[in-house]
């Protein structure tokens, strides 16, 4: 019996061994469906590019008709077509659905698929110890699902009737309604298609990102020794987790509603005068399943970006990141909190005020977590000896947008207040600032600080100087100005001001966010050049040119699969001694054991030293320097 | 002498499980998520008026026992290939599957049931919401069943025994999930229909 059943575990591992000879091979199975975490991290980050680039052409398209409305656009007429009207200006309808995409866009393809996708897949088995994720098939079909979610969303860019163009959230009865705009028939079916593939997707590889982190940690790595990031990643995989099903659930009643007749959102709407058979929905029940998932979904962008951004000012600072701990705390507690706030987005549903002023008082405290993020930053910068890399730049860009756009947030959180500021120009201001660009801005800081270790080869400095330049004072000319005229009252999401008297005076405003706008992608060419000449031709790195503490940097320039030849590195210390005092270099990377730094041990260190020795012969670290 | 003097500054090793276990909880956990917010969005529907009362059909509470008897097969199963009496294991999986099968058929009834008292899926939200919640269940069972017969074809082929348990331990996890899903399901129904 027992030597049958060790025959039995031998053939399947035998099994598993011969899969893996396989993949190793093949051409397909090495860049197409890879298994290996880094290749899968680099196909969700060219996806993500792909996808930014084309949500930042729409979103230039749409600002030519805000700020220069009298503008002919027929020189794009090859590739709008029909989507010009016979004056040459974009098309009502069209105007509607270039917003949709551009918000679906950013928001899921680029921001939550392209940040996580690309550096949760390729940074925590590379920071956390692992030779790849907890199962690299799961991880492969989390990319292909993506990849089938963003050809149906594409696809639905062509169709006559245009793409989905109800906005990013999809409000019934406006989406549930084919009658209602020709974007809400085929066009919101296949969004609605694509969101699903989107979240299973989703779903995938948080369920990977989070076992890997709890699961596959090297020896040593306590959860009070990993990089911020990590813990940054990992909760954000958990609020995904917590958080899409509840997306899909309310897609899943909105499907019904669309295609099979039932009621869940519709009631008492007339159309031509004719009363539809539906009754009994509410359109609000929709709101309150999208904001749970809606409200964490900014949190699922950002925490990315804010993790990404304590290893790289913490590195580039040559300092400790100050409060290691507070921001663990903080992470948590934004993470909790994201949970509870969703109501804050619905104030003017006619909701009872009183719960109104809950969801305030919630909404206002996540301004404690935030801030101890930004004090932390700025005291782990200050005195600090800072290295400008590209990186770093981006880095403290995102803590000026992070501040900036996060002031704001107190304002339109104040119900009072949202309620005169709701659907202005001045919350699309606030959340571009403080989502949309703060996690922009981490993803271009981690692309410019990890692009040695994906692709063994540096980025130019000079041209990511060049490109972080633009892009921030572009930034800020975009949405700086926006808030003023969202405090004038112009309404979002409208095609044209020129009708209404009160609104012409803006118009030279309007013409400027245009132009600093086109200024602002056109800076990400350069970027684009950098980013796929370097991938070629870029000055080969060293193997830790930033001198970095984490546990990437002790792999191979090139890591193979499995991450490590040999063994996976121990861990003996937190990732952030930098400029320990009495070190010889300025960065004592994880790996390294207290018992080979006695000269800058602080007394508990050395404790810990004598403690690990005791089984056998216990020596004094003093003695330790003399026998090696 | 080197030997003696041999520094062992071992850490100690991380906390793990089995990640594919792990990953099943997890699973199983988005789950609880997606009929959380089915169930929540009932409430506040209800809460809000224009409810339409329907009586929950009576074959329900012989389809929960069902399922509780093939949560009990299962169980005996796991604990069969635990022993290695790999004929219990087969049979209390085909047990389990027969049962599972059993379960559905009595929830097709069940909707038939619905529509005889006018209560259709089109209709008021009342009536549709507990058509989404038992068929959304019933499309897990489906996948549950799917997962039972790949360990019942496991099984045949004596890969299931007291030395390879992790996937009926994971079949058994997520079958006693989906059973006590349904009870949730069920009370849920009974306290606010």
């Amino acid at each position: 019996m027992a030597t049958a059943d060790i025959h039995v575990d031998e053939g399947l591992q035998h099994h598993d061994d011969h899969e893996h000879d396989h993949h190793d091979q093949n051409f397909w199975t090495k860049y197409v469906f890879s298994e290996d975490h880094k290749t899968i991290a680099k196909q969700f980050l060219i996806t993500g590019i792909f996808w930014a680039l084309l949500g930042g052409l729409m979103s230039v398209l749409f600002r030519l008709q805000l700020g220069f409305p009298d503008m002919s656009l027929e020189w794009l007429r090859p590739i709008l077509g029909g989507w010009l009207t016979d004056a040459g200006k974009l098309d009502t309808e069209f105007y509607l659905a270039l917003v949709t995409m551009h918000g679906t866009i950013m928001v899921f393809f680029v921001l939550t698929a392209g940040l996580s996708g690309t550096f949760s897949n390729f940074l925590i088995p590379l920071q956390v110890g692992a030779r790849d994720m907890a199962s690299g098939f799961m991880n492969m079909l989390s990319y292909w699902f993506f990849f089938a979610s963003s050809a149906v969303m594409f696809t639905s860019l062509f169709l006559s009737t245009g793409p989905a163009s109800g906005g990013w959230v999809i409000y019934p009865p406006l989406s549930a309604l084919p009658q209602a705009m020709s974007g809400s028939g085929l066009g919101m079916t296949l969004w609605l298609v694509s969101m699903a593939l989107f979240i299973i997707s989703t779903l995938l590889g948080g369920i990977n990102y989070v076992t890997t982190v709890i699961n596959l940690r090297t020896k040593g790595m306590s959860f009070s020794k990993l990089p911020l990031t990590i813990w940054a990643f990992f909760l954000t995989a958990v609020i995904g987790l917590l958080s899409f099903p509840v997306l899909f659930a309310a897609a899943l009643l909105l499907i019904f509603d669309r295609s099979f007749g039932t009621s869940f959102y519709l009631s008492d709407i007339y159309i031509g005068g004719e009363a539809l058979p539906n009754s009994g929905g509410s359109p609000v029940l929709f709101q309150h399943l999208f904001w749970f998932l809606g409200h964490p979904e900014v949190y699922i962008v950002l925490l990315p970006a804010l993790g990404i951004t304590s290893e790289i000012i913490s590195t580039n600072s040559r300092k400790p990141i100050f409060g290691y701990r507070a921001m663990i705390g903080s992470l948590l507690g934004i993470a909790i909190l994201s949970f509870i706030v969703w109501a804050h987005h619905m104030f003017v549903t006619g909701m009872n005020p009183f719960l109104g002023s809950i969801f305030m008082l919630l909404t206002l405290i996540i301004a404690v977590p935030s801030a101890v993020k930004v004090f932390n930053y700025l005291t782990t910068l200050w005195r600090g000896n800072l290295v400008f890399t590209p990186a770093m730049l981006f880095s403290i860009g995102l803590v000026s947008f992070f501040i900036s756009g996060g002031l704001t947030g107190i304002h339109l959180g104040n119900a009072a207040i949202d309620i005169q500021l709701h659907d202005t120009y001045f919350v699309v201001a606030h959340f571009h600032i403080v989502m949309g660009s703060a996690s922009f801005f981490g993803m271009l800081a981690g692309i410019y600080h990890w692009f040695p270790k994906m692709f063994g080869r540096m980025m130019d400095r000079r041209l990511g100087y060049l490109h972080f330049w633009l892009t921030f004072i572009g930034v800020y000319m975009v949405f700086f100005p926006m808030h003023y005229i969202g405090m004038a009252g112009f309404p979002r999401r409208y095609y044209s001001f020129t009708n209404f008297d009160a609104f012409n005076s803006f118009a030279d405003l309007n013409a400027l966010i245009s132009v600093a706008a086109i200024i602002t992608l056109a800076a990400q060419f350069i970027f684009l050049f950098n980013f796929f000449y370097c991938i070629f031709r870029g000055r080969k790195a060293s193997a830790n040119p930033w001198k970095s503490n984490t546990l990437e940097w002790t792999t191979p320039r090139n890591p193979g699969h499995g991450n490590w030849p040999g063994e996976i590195p121990t861990v003996y210390r937190w990732p952030y001694d930098y400029s320990k005092p009495g070190a010889e270099e300025d960065f004592i990377p994880q790996h390294i054991p207290y018992s080979e730094t006695p000269e800058s041990n602080l007394p508990h260190e050395n404790d810990l030293v004598r403690i690990e020795t005791q089984d056998g012969d216990a020596i004094r670290v003093s003695d330790q320097g003399t026998e090696e | 002498m080197v030997n003696d003097i041999h520094i062992v500054e071992e850490p100690k090793k991380t906390l793990s499980m089995h990640p594919k276990k792990f990953a099943l909880w997890l699973f199983m956990v988005s789950i609880v998520m997606l009929f959380a917010a089915w169930t929540s969005a009932y409430i506040v529907k209800k809460a809000s008026g224009d409810w339409q009362l329907i009586e929950i059909p009576q074959v329900l509470w012989v389809s929960s026992l069902v399922i509780m008897l093939s949560s009990v097969s299962m169980h005996w199963s796991k604990i069969s290939a635990k022993k290695d009496s790999i004929p219990q294991l087969k049979m209390g999986l085909i047990i389990t599957l027969l049962l599972g099968l059993v379960f559905l058929a009595l929830q097709w009834q069940a909707w038939g049931q619905l529509v005889d008292q006018q209560a259709h899926f089109v209709g008021k939200p009342s009536s549709s919401f507990i058509y989404i919640l038992t068929g959304m269940h019933g499309l897990h069972l489906i996948s549950g069943l799917i997962f039972v017969g790949i360990i019942l074809a496991a099984a045949w082929q004596y890969k299931i025994h007291s030395r390879s348990m992790v996937r009926i331990e994971m079949c058994t996890t997520y079958w006693h999930f989906l059973g006590g899903l349904w009870l949730y399901l069920f009370i849920f129904l009974l306290l606010n229909h």
